[in-house]
């Protein structure tokens, strides 16, 4: 069965079983290996993926499903020769120990600051709850979730001054009290 | 390799059932995936319903009711403002149900027509005297939910029928009501209840019961309802001993089994403390009046 859809910012076209898990498309077939199959049972979130922006879970989905959907695996999650805030986050903390469980805890930090940009401890462990990790005893990767909040947060405060595409014109209503 | 169907409608969907009256319908998959995956379910095909218009989103009819299409997801429940004004009884139970991801996929009525004894949602739609609505290509029908709901992963939906939406009338004067839910389960997130209980009191200015209903979880083949337990609790104070009394009933009424995750005891134990949280429990505070 040919299957339409946008994978990782490009349209995509594949031919395949439409009952193949989309793990096993992303992993075995388009040799997108970020993604990680744990328990293949909806438990461990090692395969989380977005799709059309949510989290979902790789091992729980039909290859036919994704038609006409917009997906993001943690290959897009960053831009060419540029980490996501979040994923240099994790590096800096420490919050990577074997792996094998970073790239859906990356897509779940990614899923919950898109939600709420300024979680606290409590909502970071309840956004990640869906991902085990059986290495680094969370704190760690907390710490860079919350790192990169705020980074992303300093960094969407000054885009308004920074872009070209803004342009203020002077006296326009409602742009007069900027900052 | 099995068919995937994808109707963008219902009639689409019923020339599937037509054609394939053995496929299994699909809403989230979060179910039906796992089934598959350990062999308990093979079916020859499949008709994923997330795309029919008629089973989603989140509406008040005429009269106030609120209508949940039966793929509204458990994350799409829990953030929108009808349902946290009216229902949060169901907020709760949905918040902590599996984790994000599960949430993004599962539908309250995959959760229903699994009918599992340990469905988080069953409890406080029990409370609330949900009616479903069922559709087949002939016919529509509805009924309450406790009805269809026969066992343990058993309902009365027929071939060719799926369920369309729950419905949902707002609480008689809940304005000062007490809306509760809580789950006992091995660890915060991604557990199987091990009992819950979900309470819907209504409570006069002296703290008078006016009304009570309860509803447990996985105490018992099916949601477990108890009038004994409720009559315990009507026209009394809300008191510790008030509450004693009604866990004594709830626990003769019960029969629970005993399982990987707990014993028949602790179940017994945990389903009469369960009420003993409601004298923690905060009423509501005052909705809009405008309502
Ligand atoms: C890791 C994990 C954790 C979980 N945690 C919880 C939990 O804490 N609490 C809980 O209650 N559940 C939990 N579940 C179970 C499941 O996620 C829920 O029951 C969910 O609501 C099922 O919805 P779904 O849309 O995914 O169902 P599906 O898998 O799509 O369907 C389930 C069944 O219902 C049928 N069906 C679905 N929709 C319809 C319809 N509209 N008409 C007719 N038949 C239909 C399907 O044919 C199938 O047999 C968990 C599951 C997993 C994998
Ligand atoms: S592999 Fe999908 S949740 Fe574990
Ligand atoms: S780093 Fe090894 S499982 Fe998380």
């Amino acid at each position: 069965m040919k299957i339409s859809f946008t994978l990782n910012g490009k349209s995509t076209e594949v031919d395949v079983a439409p009952d193949r898990r989309v793990v096993d498309l992303l992993r075995e077939d388009l040799r997108l290996t970020g993604t990680k199959e744990g328990c293949g049972a909806g438990e461990c979130g090692a395969c989380t993926i977005l799709v059309n922006g949510e989290s979902r879970l790789s091992c729980l989905m039909l290859a036919a499903q994704l038609e006409g959907r917009c997906v993001t695996t943690i290959e897009g999650i960053g831009e060419e020769g540029r980490l996501h805030p979040v994923q240099e986050a994790f590096i800096e903390c420490g919050a990577v120990q074997c792996g094998f469980c970073s790239p859906g805890m990356v897509i779940s930090a990614v899923d919950l600051l898109g939600r709420d940009p300024n979680p606290g401890r409590g909502e970071i462990r309840r956004g990640l709850s869906g991902n085990l990790c059986r290495c680094t005893g969370y704190v760690k990767i907390v710490d860079a979730v919350e790192t990169a909040a705020r980074r992303m947060n300093a960094a969407s405060d000054v885009k308004p001054d920074a872009g070209e595409k803004e342009r203020v014109v002077p006296g326009a209503p409602g742009q007069g009290q900027r900052r | 390799m099995r068919n995937v169907f994808q109707p963008e409608s219902l009639p689409e969907l019923w020339r599937v059932f037509e054609a394939h009256p053995g496929a299994s319908v699909c809403a989230g998959g979060t179910d039906l995936l796992v089934k598959m995956r350990s062999a308990m379910m093979n079916p020859e095909s499949i008709a994923c319903v997330d795309r029919i218009p008629d089973l989603r989103g989140i509406t008040t009819e005429e009269g106030g009711m609120l209508r949940i299409g039966a793929c509204a997801t458990h994350g799409q429940i829990v953030s929108d403002p009808a349902v946290r004004r009216m229902f949060p009884i169901l907020v709760r139970a949905v918040e902590n149900l599996g984790s994000p991801p599960i949430r993004n996929m599962g539908t309250i009525g995959g959760n229903i027509c699994t009918a599992s004894p340990a469905g988080d949602t069953l409890p406080p739609l029990y409370a609330l005297g949900a009616e479903i609505e069922l559709r087949c290509k002939a016919a529509q029908r509805r009924m309450l939910l406790k009805d269809f709901i026969s066992g343990p992963g058993k309902t009365c939906l027929r071939q060719g029928e799926i369920l369309a939406s729950v419905r949902l009338k707002p609480p008689e004067g809940y304005y000062n009501n007490i809306q509760h839910f809580e789950k006992v389960g091995q660890r915060n997130a991604l557990a199987c209840s091990i009992a819950s209980l979900a309470a819907l009191l209504q409570v006069a200015s002296d703290g008078v019961v006016l009304k009570a209903a309860l509803a447990w979880g996985s105490v018992a083949p099916v949601v477990m309802t108890c009038p004994d337990a409720e009559k315990e609790l009507i026209g009394k104070p809300l008191t510790s001993e008030t509450l004693r009394r009604a866990a004594a009933a709830a626990r003769q009424c019960a029969n629970p089994i005993s399982d990987v995750r707990a014993d028949r005891d602790y179940r017994l134990e945990v389903l009469g403390n369960l009420l003993m949280r409601l004298l923690e429990v905060a009423p509501e505070s005052a909705p809009a009046r405008d309502y």
